[in-house]
């Protein structure tokens, strides 16, 4: 019987979601699933990791100096509560990424990145060449498998848990060779095309520079990233940094609106592991349909004009 | 502007093909004591190189004995030959005639080849400089070449400096080899400037285009070596197919077409696909999946039109020459042979004076001459081209005379007055879909920010004259869709097109070069490294 | 101070992925091999930092069989002083590769170490990390801004929330992200260069370390295609659409 823990990710506010979603990982390797909240003053956040489905225990971690995520002072926490599991999983955001490697090497075992399937309890699938593979990892028999949760893989679990929640003292000092300084958050602009959860895109489609501004207006009410095929940029409607592709930046948000873009080979190649794909494209025969979640065949200014007028 | 640095050697070589290699090695083997520098722009060796490739071991036998204990890999004795004559559903089994018969050659890939002689060359202590482009010729005080300047890299679209500016050096060497292949830029600009095409005819090429695929188990007959010709293609379009079978169920697929075509409508590219859904062609292929594709110019002109091979300072060699046999299918052994020359004579002589005299009167253009007559012949229709073919070989090419070759951009007719051939092309659903298809199985890579290496040097013959003369042909003889004609929208005008150079789909084939009835497209070399990354092509 | 800069052979980024028909593996056979370019992007930054003054050597340091000699020297010729091979027959883990990497520390002493965020083969993202909690240092990964000033760096690091600051006391590792700097190309005289600089072999085993407790890799697989989805006809329908798929 497996003893899971997640390491939540939070900032001190709220929890993040991708902890939800390493529970759902972790109900897929199946046994006890425990959740550790290290942070300073996080109560809030242990009353939501204690909400969710199947977890049995929320231990929080207070101190002053585990406020910021600083991965040296994190981890000693982690490892401290690490003896009683068989895993010690986190989300593969840059805050996992950061933080679960370092515990691994204390724990003196190996890695899991970016789970996206369960096997079996020790054994999963995995992600390597940008996705361009999926490979079966598993880990050696006995050892505290540390790994972290590929979150486009995985659905947020439901909240209607009530987990108890029990506090321990922090285990080690403040690392002293560590000093956070702030975070600077992207702020009100939009957000960055790599990272951004929504994206709307435009192709040569969108016919000329000006033709564009319906496009960064569509993405501000949306909230969401702007990009551009290789064509729209070649054609000097927009910047070449936000081009998406094989030769453009290769990303995965939870949704993806292609306006005026054919679907090139080299244009999916960048999309191909985003969540939902919307195309909208007068030709109806363009490829970017045979890969598109949700197709429309129809002229992209008056379907921005009404999804402007519908969005209010 | 600083001066640029300078390195100096005793050869430079430009272009890691078959000649300049051969080249190379032959020039270390006789002379180690010679500082010898070969630059290559593709970022491996290798990587720019596309072929068939069935080779005459001969040369090899000869510039690297014990090579059998070692060959390249992917080296299949050739084991059969077919040819067949295609209709657009049948298929007639030709004789294959002497000059096509590949007893005891084999079967490679020639990109792989290069990959694999660059560190024999390196053993006898060649410096070899993939990814660096030989943009232009150094002259000396006296006019003479005197070694290479590579191009700058880091430089922005506009021309302006990027922070990773950095400035290309100058090699100089009293001599240089121009082995640049096919359509060579520096090439072109030499046989130019020192008129060395005065006595020859024009030059004459073809677009080969070739795709490697990985196919249903048991499909492939390793050593099977086929050809195909007629269907798709017109009875005044020259060209035809290979099929090559390679082990691990690889099947090397290509089609070559005479830049001669007369049709402004023609799409090489939709051809060779085409070809592709041939009953006998599609069963092969049906299930399996394609690893790479590219496409390359084939200078076919031979004996008639091969160039003086030296000048002040330099020597052309290989394809850059055009020393490739057509009736025979091949080159590579042909370029060796060339470049090993260049460097017989420069190690017995010290100098490129009295090459040309030493190549003319070399078995290389010995087996040019006797099949001098042979592609000429086709100008006139397949069957004529066909009978004549068969007279010159049974003879040897020893009846007197010698056709005339002409240039291929002139041989594109005007729209105006022309009737297309029908040509009864089917919807076809074997990948790839289309050419931009094709390039991402090319793995071509330029970065964006750099200057179209794709110059026009009259971009208002492009929207005026040759779209009503022409119907703008570049946007269908490139096999990769850099040339697309596109809507200018913003300014209201209906109707007004601008030509779009998608330049980084560019796969350095030189077609456009050749084929411009304008004569104005000229290829230049991008950055050092960028273009095709072909794998076992 | 010594900057010791990790550099791994990988597939390059140009080469189209393709996964071998038996499942063992992705076809490598004839592809290019490269420097990581985020490794790159770790060499170009210890250069600039030396050349700003704030180092005296920078070192290149990379795990695998002699292949990798090909890649060192590259570091070489964009500019690393001399290279260290940690020289394994088989492909290495990041935990064994931290190992090594504490050993090659202990012997060099370095002020910094620098590596890229991830490598482009196993996307793994951990040696740096590894490597900083067994030597017991601070880590400062993802960095896209770094400042070094005497005993300490400040560095910028690109995270999902936005950009984070951290100080940090040397020694340190940092990895490094994509918009931290553009490397340099390598300039042609440099590479001849290049072949003279030292070039140091150490066995794995000489070094102490042995390989214990890997992740078995098995199957391999290409990733799932994507299939063609619904069509809608008008904006009302696709919101429709979008709202089931609690996307807006």
């Amino acid at each position: 019987m497996s003893r899971i823990l997640i390491i939540a990710e939070h900032d001190g506010q709220s929890l993040n979601i991708s902890t939800a979603k390493c529970v759902s990982c972790a109900q897929a390797i199946g046994g006890d699933i425990d959740i550790a909240v290290i942070g300073s003053g996080a109560d809030a956040v242990a009353a939501e990791a204690a909400a969710l489905d199947s977890v049995t225990k929320v231990i929080v971690v207070d101190a002053e100096h585990l406020e910021a995520p600083v991965a040296a002072n994190w981890a000693a926490e982690a490892v401290a509560l690490a003896a009683d599991y068989s895993h010690v999983i986190g989300p593969s955001t840059t805050m996992g990424r950061d933080l679960m490697p370092r515990i691994a090497a204390l724990a003196g075992v190996n890695q899991i990145s970016d789970i996206m399937e369960v096997n079996g309890p020790d054994s999963f699938k995995r992600p390597i060449y940008a996705g361009n593979a999926i490979v079966d990892v598993s880990a050696p028999a006995g050892s505290t498998v540390v790994a972290t949760v590929r979150a486009a893989s995985w659905k947020a679990a439901g909240s209607s848990g009530g987990a108890a929640v029990e506090q321990r003292a922090a285990s080690s000092s403040a690392a002293t060779h560590t000093r956070y300084i702030g975070l600077e958050s992207g702020g009100s602009e939009r957000p960055d095309l790599q990272s951004a959860s929504k994206v709307v895109s435009g192709g040569r489609g969108v016919g000329s520079e000006d033709g564009f501004q319906v496009i960064y207006q569509l993405a501000d009410k949306l909230g969401a990233a702007v990009g551009a095929s290789r064509a729209a940029v070649d054609a000097g409607y927009c910047a070449n940094d936000m081009q998406v592709g094989q030769t453009g930046k290769i990303i995965s948000p939870d949704l993806y609106m292609a306006f005026g873009i054919s679907g090139a080979i080299q244009h999916v190649t960048g999309i191909k592991d985003a969540g939902t794909i919307v195309a909208v494209n007068k030709d109806s025969e363009a490829p970017i349909f045979e890969i598109a979640d949700i197709g429309l065949a129809g002229d992209l200014f008056s379907v921005i004009a009404d999804l402007d007028e519908l969005l209010g | 502007m600083t001066e640029r640095e300078v390195m100096e050697y005793d050869v430079i070589i430009v272009g890691a093909g078959p000649a300049g290699l051969s080249c190379a090695i032959r020039l270390k083997q006789l002379k180690p004591e010679l500082m010898v520098a070969v630059i290559e722009k593709s970022a491996e060796i290798g990587a720019h190189i596309l072929s068939g490739a069935v080779i005459e071991p001969g040369p090899l036998d000869d510039l690297l004995p014990g090579w059998r204990e070692n060959p390249p890999p992917t080296c299949i004795p050739v084991e059969r030959d077919e040819i067949w004559l295609l209709s657009q559903k049948g298929r007639r089994r030709l004789p294959t005639p002497p000059q096509q018969k590949n007893h005891g050659n084999f079967i490679l890939s020639l990109g792989a080849m290069c990959a694999w002689m660059a560190p024999q060359a390196e053993a006898l202590e060649v410096d070899i400089f993939p990814g660096y482009a030989a943009a232009g010729i150094r002259y000396t005080e006296n006019g003479e070449v005197g070694g290479v300047i590579i191009g700058d890299m880091g430089v922005d679209s506009e021309g302006n400096e990027k922070d990773t500016y950095m400035q290309g050096i100058e090699i100089h060497a009293p001599i240089t080899i121009l082995s640049e292949g096919c359509r060579g830029h520096l090439s072109k600009q030499l046989i130019e400037k020192f008129g060395l095409d005065r006595d020859s005819d024009p030059q004459t090429y073809g677009i080969g285009m070739k795709e490697l695929w990985q196919v249903q188990p048991g499909k492939s007959k390793p050593g099977l070596v086929q050809h195909t010709t007629r269907w798709p293609l017109d009875s005044k379009t020259y060209g035809g197919s290979f099929i090559y079978h390679l082990e691990k169920d690889r099947i090397a697929i290509g089609f070559v077409t005479g830049l001669d075509y007369q049709d402004p409508e023609f799409v090489p590219f939709e051809a060779f696909q085409q070809m592709k859904h041939h009953p006998m062609v599609r069963d092969l292929l049906e299930g399996g999946e394609i690893l790479s594709s590219g496409a390359r110019a084939i200078v076919e002109g031979g004996y008639q039109s091969l160039p003086k091979t030296e000048m002040p300072g330099a020597l052309l060699v290989g394809d850059s020459a055009g020393t490739l046999n057509v009736p025979k299918i091949k080159g590579t052994h042909q370029a060796m042979r060339c470049g090993m020359l260049a460097a017989e004579h420069i190690a017995e002589t010290g100098s490129w004076q009295g090459f040309d005299a030493k190549f003319r009167d070399s078995t290389v253009v010995k087996e040019l001459h006797k099949v001098r007559n042979i592609r000429p012949a086709f100008y006139k229709g397949f069957w004529r081209g066909f009978l004549r073919a068969a007279i010159e070989t049974i003879t040897a090419g020893k009846l007197p005379g010698t056709l005339k070759v002409h240039a291929d951009h002139s041989a594109l007719k005007k729209l105006d007055g022309y009737t297309a051939p029908e040509r009864h092309w089917i919807n076809r659903d074997l990948p790839p879909r289309d050419r931009l298809a094709a390039v991402y199985f090319a793995a071509t890579e330029h970065d964006e920010d750099q200057p179209v290496h794709l110059r026009i040097l009259e971009p208002d013959v492009c929207i005026t004259r040759c779209v009503e003369e022409y119907d703008n042909p570049c946007t269908r003889f490139c096999p990769a869709h850099v040339y697309e004609m596109v809507e200018e929208s913003g300014d209201g005008e209906s109707g007004a097109n601008r030509l779009q150079i998608n330049a980084a789909n560019c796969v350095h084939c030189k077609t456009c070069d050749i084929k411009d009835p304008y004569q104005i497209i000229q290829w230049v070399t991008p950055e050092g490294g960028s273009g095709p990354n072909y794998q076992n092509m | 101070m010594k900057i010791l800069v990790g550099i791994k052979r990988v597939v390059d980024y140009n080469v189209r992925i393709r996964v071998l028909s038996d499942g063992s593996g992705v076809d490598t056979d004839g592809v290019k091999m490269s420097v990581n370019p985020f490794d790159e992007i770790a060499l170009e930054e210890a250069l600039r930092i030396k050349e700003a003054g704030n180092a005296d050597e920078v070192i290149v340091v990379s795990a695998g069989g002699d292949e990798c000699q090909q890649q060192l020297r590259t570091g070489l010729a964009m500019g690393a002083d001399r290279a260290i091979q940690i020289q394994s027959s088989e492909a290495l883990q990041p935990l064994s590769v931290a190992r090594a990497f504490l050993k090659i520390i202990e012997r060099e002493d370095p002020g910094l170490v620098i590596f890229g965020k991830q490598a482009i083969d196993d996307d793994n993202s951990q040696t740096g990390q590894m490597l900083a909690a067994l030597w017991d240092r601070p880590q400062a990964t993802f960095a896209s801004k770094m400042v070094v000033n005497g005993s300490s760096a400040t560095v910028t690091r690109e995270v999902d929330a936005g950009l984070e600051t951290v100080e940090v006391d040397l020694p340190a590792v940092v990895t490094v992200d994509l918009r931290l700097n553009e490397p340099r190309f390598v300039k042609l005289p440099d590479i001849m260069k290049a072949k003279r600089k030292p070039l140091d072999v150490v066995a794995l085993d000489e070094l102490g370390v042995t390989v214990e407790g890997n992740i078995e890799v098995g199957n391999h697989a290409p990733p799932p295609q994507r299939e063609k989805g619904v069509m809608v006809e008008d904006a009302a329908q696709l919101i429709t659409e979008l709202k089931n798929r609690g996307l807006l």
